[in-house]
């Protein structure tokens, strides 16, 4: 059963997102081919063997990290999953920073220790992509009970809400049952996005999931809203994602997203995708997400043209070429590093093959 | 690349107690039970710092399914004590991400034979996010749970899970023997801004004996001395400390005289002491709760081989657990365990060898 492009097209109805400004939906554009040519020249450089272990590809998902991050507030808590380039540049983090981590780099996000998989940005309150399926989903939970918990005993701050990525694989993780149960129970402020792009690796979904037509039913059943939202159109997330932030974030519980898009990239850099055709992969293109907002923008608000657009590609294109550039040229950790960040609190003798020590600061604090 | 004055982020805000400030006598009247002094640890932490909270299954209802947070859903209120499902995955998992974000959970596991279906979290997230995340995140949470058999509870509900969990960098583990240390501990386990593994045994929560009211803060990674001696090192920690003393009791009616150690943490683990105190009796018995193979025990002599081996009189010796599931009938649940008769024993061989 092939996966199919439904993206939802233009609607003469007055939409949330007709408030965007232009410049907004320009920053957004330029943020989603941002992650394009990031993307791009990640795989190049994962060819060339810069770039070490698994590695996961998010071009064609781009207004899902775009969207919905767009639609919170910066100190809004946000997990991933390990397919976590697109958000952290969707976040603010410097591409430097995360190509100097795939390229295991001191200068890289987390030093060089967390790889593609694990990109942490505190000051852009990322906290983290997560390598085990699912695992991220408990923790997401945990970071919005917390900021629950920050406004609610310790009246600090305001009314939160905390982002929660995963893909429609770590939907079958007892993780995600308990976290979902958890996060009802307490009501706490965590939405669950489900980035549905069709694939668990090379299982399509009907293969690994029951019911799969209707995952609603499975944030339903723990009583809590739960949204389809069509992600191969960035406005319309905006319509739909927008006023549920709103809504979770008065109301302190949680929601449920079931959310359609695509990726165009095998699972990981070694899939030799035999599980689907070019001809399903180019339905998606034809569709695709950074068109659809340029076409929108040329066509119905005349806020960017031909040239501009060029312009912009052009400056991106440079900015990524510097990053990749900065991520060669960047530090190789120092071998004492092995033996620091592994304990806040290092202590004698907690191992019996060396002391844990307190090591370079992290280039983002 | 590494300057002292740079460090991992999660220690802001996190000043640590006093060690250098002398603890409260042990000896005293005022008794209460080992339950009482964990409450007191958390209770009091609780006071002083807001963001630290208790959760678990039956902690607040139901004042706790082994009674140890009795009161304190009266006290605290329930956003801070906590009852959850029977959702072990969850609740720590979710705990996690709330340490992550500043907070300081107290994780309750009813018993730590049921942490084993949390094993992602635990072990796989908690330990290592400080160090994959470059130094950006810790996790300051303590889990504590009852560990161990006893109680005629049977092959799943009576883990030692010292010997797994502690082969994780990044954690730090305590098992205190004596409800004084589990005070001290405990109160330490709190305010240290590492996971910290707090491992309990249900067969002592009624333990009765002299606990100062103050708080104090016993340091990690120090071993107690309960009893002197010349003629062997016995290493132990948690429950079978006290077998231990009570051994020691026996053979020195015998003119056997044990050094017997309480090592209070495992991580850190005060090897410092075990090899001051081989280097003394030239022969050690390590006495540890749970299996054999590739155990704290096998640990503890490999150290000890490492560092003091000329100074060994006879190969070191372990007494564990029997290396087979736990059983239930009553003889053969206290043969499966150490107790004071096997230690005894193990202490001649190694004296009279
Ligand atoms: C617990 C666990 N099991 C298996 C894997 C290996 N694995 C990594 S990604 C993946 C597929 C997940 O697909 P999905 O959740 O849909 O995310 P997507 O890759 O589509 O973004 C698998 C099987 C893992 N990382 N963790
Ligand atoms: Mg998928």
């Amino acid at each position: 059963m092939p996966q199919s492009a439904t993206a939802s097209t233009g609607n003469s109805k007055p939409r949330l997102s007709d408030e965007l400004s232009n410049d907004r939906l320009l920053e957004w554009l330029r943020s989603m081919q941002l992650i394009r040519e990031f993307e791009t020249r990640t795989m190049q450089a994962y060819q060339q063997a810069k770039i070490g272990g698994f590695c996961h590809i998010y071009s064609g998902q781009e207004a899902c990290a775009v969207g919905t991050i767009g639609s919170v507030n910066h100190d809004d808590p946000v997990v991933l999953a390990y397919r976590d380039h697109g958000h952290a540049l969707a976040r603010g983090m410097d591409p430097k920073a995360c190509m100097a981590e795939m390229f295991g780099k001191l200068e890289g996000c987390a030093k060089g220790k967390g790889g593609s998989m694990h990109m942490f940005d505190k000051p852009n309150w990322l906290f983290g992509g997560h390598g085990i399926v699912g695992a991220q989903t408990p923790l997401g939970a945990g970071l919005a009970f917390a900021a629950r918990y920050e406004w609610e005993v310790m009246n600090k701050g305001g009314k939160k809400v905390a982002l929660c990525y995963l893909g429609d694989g770590a939907i079958d993780q007892g993780a995600f049952f308990e976290a979902l149960n958890l996060a009802a129970l307490y009501s706490i402020p965590v939405i669950y996005i489900i980035e549905n792009n069709g694939y668990s690796m090379g299982t399509a979904i009907h293969r690994h999931s029951a019911n799969s037509e209707n995952l609603l039913a499975r944030g339903e059943a723990f009583g809590i809203k739960s949204v389809k939202i069509d992600g191969l159109d960035i406005l319309n997330v905006y319509d739909q994602f927008k006023p549920l932030v709103d809504e979770c974030r008065d109301l302190q519980r949680p929601a449920f997203v079931d959310f359609k898009t695509y990726r165009y990239q095998g699972h990981s850099m070694s899939d030799p995708q035999k599980y689907r055709t070019k001809e399903e992969v180019d339905q998606f293109k034809e569709k695709d997400s950074i068109a659809n907002l340029l076409g929108h923008l040329m066509n119905e608000r005349d806020a960017i043209n031909e040239d501009s657009w060029k312009a912009m590609r052009k400056e991106i294109q440079e900015e990524v070429r510097e990053a990749v550039q900065f991520a060669e040229n960047a530090t190789d950790p120092d071998i004492e590093e092995l033996y620091t960040d592994v304990y806040a609190n290092p202590q004698p003798n907690l191992s019996p093959t060396a002391e844990y020590k307190h090591g370079a600061k992290n280039p983002l604090l | 690349m590494i300057t002292a004055d740079l460090h991992p982020a999660s220690i802001e805000n996190v000043p640590q107690p006093d060690f250098s400030k002398p603890l409260p006598p042990r000896e005293g009247d005022r008794i209460i039970q080992f339950r009482e002094a964990l409450k007191e640890a958390m209770s009091h932490e609780m006071r002083q710092d807001e963001r630290v909270f208790l959760i678990g299954e039956e902690v607040a209802e139901y004042n706790g399914a082994y009674k140890v947070s009795q009161g304190m859903l009266d006290e605290f209120g329930p956003k801070r004590i906590i009852d959850s499902p029977i959702s072990e995955n969850g609740f720590a998992g979710m705990c996690t991400g709330a340490a992550m974000y500043g907070l300081r959970p107290i994780v309750e596991f009813m018993s730590w034979s049921f942490s084993l279906v949390a094993a992602d979290p635990i072990l796989n997230n908690v330990p290592k996010m400080l160090y994959m995340s470059g130094g950006q995140w810790g996790c300051p949470i303590v889990f504590r749970g009852n560990d161990g058999a006893g109680g005629q509870l049977g092959s799943t509900h009576s883990w030692c899970v010292e010997g797994l969990f502690a082969n994780v960098p990044g954690m730090k583990m305590a098992i205190p023997s004596n409800p004084y240390d589990a005070k001290g501990l405990l109160a330490t386990a709190i305010a240290d801004p590492d996971p910290v593994f707090f491992l309990e045994s249900e067969r002592m929560l009624g333990d009765k004996a002299h606990v100062p009211e103050e708080q104090y803060y016993i340091p990690f990674g120090q071993a107690r001395v309960c009893r002197e001696g010349d003629a062997v090192t016995l290493v132990s920690f948690g429950r079978p400390v006290n077998f231990c003393i009570e051994a020691a009791e026996k053979l020195a009616a015998e003119g056997i005289e044990c050094d017997v150690l309480d090592m209070r943490t495992i991580r850190p683990l005060d090897i410092d002491s075990i090899i001051a105190s081989v280097k003394k009796t030239n022969r050690v018995v390590v006495v540890d709760q749970s299996w054999p193979f590739a155990g704290i025990s096998s640990e503890v002599i490999t150290q000890i081989c490492e560092r003091c081996f000329d100074w060994l009189d006879h190969q070191p010796v372990r007494v564990n657990t029997e290396d087979v599931p736990t059983p239930y009938a009553k003889g053969l649940e206290y043969a499966y365990l150490p107790n004071p008769e096997r230690i005894a024993e193990a202490v001649k061989n190694v004296v009279n060898a």
